[in-house]
């Protein structure tokens, strides 16, 4: 490999790292993210099930 | 030919693309793009194998000043419309662009050393003028997160990124007026100066960063307003 093929080879290989980098940070970040809805869907007060307890009557 | 009307129209369009859709279409155009760079496009004559930096160093550019260019563009629309989404596109935009800035600086040296010896040439006007462009955008980031978020620091930011757009065509200017000569001219006013393989392999990698470069900043977009509603949804909740 000529000194030009491995000067080359660096600037693709720069290229690539920092936009893997950068999809790292962002997939940790949205991990993050993803771990605070659960933490607040989990403070959040349930639904009631009342639907499911009512008998059906007719209607009209 | 087509309205201004009907082309902004297609422009937001471009938002309704899903995001896999955009990452898949990304991979695609940039593994399609090195392909063409290290098997298809010829071996300058001049250059040698070194030449083939250029088909990834000036796209980037070109993608750096088109983020620049939309994130002033959405500052305009934050400072004329007041529209509430404009100031956190534009942030994203300016983020995007100092990436590829980045890129460009770092690519830009490894062609200097191959090419002239030097990892920096300090008297060449194209050079510094890039590098000075992108110190401005990085203060951009300074200010931003000196002042209180709400409309003062949205205002701010927003009338800052419309400034350093002024410096763009400086930057692409100074080519011209450099006397030194030892950065490549490789666009002019007649067009670009190489043709065939070369030139298809050079749109084809512009068009891959173009569209990764979307894509990225549809994704940070993303995760930066669902990280603004967490935030208010917990205010709600404390």
């Amino acid at each position: 490999m000529s000194v030009a093929e491995k000067y080359v080879t660096a600037a693709y290989c720069v290229v690539f790292a920092v936009v893997l980098l950068y999809v790292v940070i962002m997939a940790l970040k949205l991990q993050r993210l993803e771990r605070e809805v659960d933490e607040l869907a989990g403070r959040a007060p349930a639904e009631p099930e009342a639907d499911e307890e009512r008998e059906p009557a007719p209607v009209g | 030919m087509s309205a201004p009307g009907a082309t902004i129209r297609r422009t937001v369009g471009l938002s309704r693309i899903p995001l896999p859709a955009l990452a898949a279409a990304s991979l695609v155009l940039v593994t399609t793009a090195l392909v063409l760079v290290f098997f298809v496009a010829p071996t300058d004559i001049n250059q040698g194998f070194s030449q083939r930096i250029f088909y990834f160093h000036v796209s980037l550019a070109f993608t750096a000043y088109a983020c620049f260019v939309c994130g002033a563009w959405q500052a305009l629309r934050h400072l004329w419309k007041r529209d509430p989404r404009a100031d956190l596109q534009s942030y994203v935009c300016v983020h995007q662009g100092l990436i590829f800035g980045a890129l460009v600086l770092l690519t830009g040296s490894i062609w200097a050393k191959i090419s002239w010896g030097h990892w920096w040439v300090w008297g060449e006007d194209e050079l510094v003028l890039f590098l000075i462009l992108y110190l401005f955008y990085c203060a951009y980031f300074m200010l931003r997160f000196s002042v209180e978020p709400g409309t003062q620091r949205a205002n701010l930011s927003a009338v800052y990124a419309l400034f350093g757009v002024v410096l763009i065509p400086v930057s692409f200017a100074a080519i011209r007026l450099s006397k030194e000569f030892l950065h490549p001219r490789v666009f002019t006013l007649s067009g670009p100066n190489f043709g065939g393989w070369i030139l298809v392999t050079y749109c084809v990698a512009q068009a891959a960063l173009l569209v990764l470069a979307y894509t990225l900043y549809r994704l940070e977009l993303a995760g930066k307003r669902l990280d603004l509603r967490l935030r208010e949804l917990r205010e709600v909740l404390a």
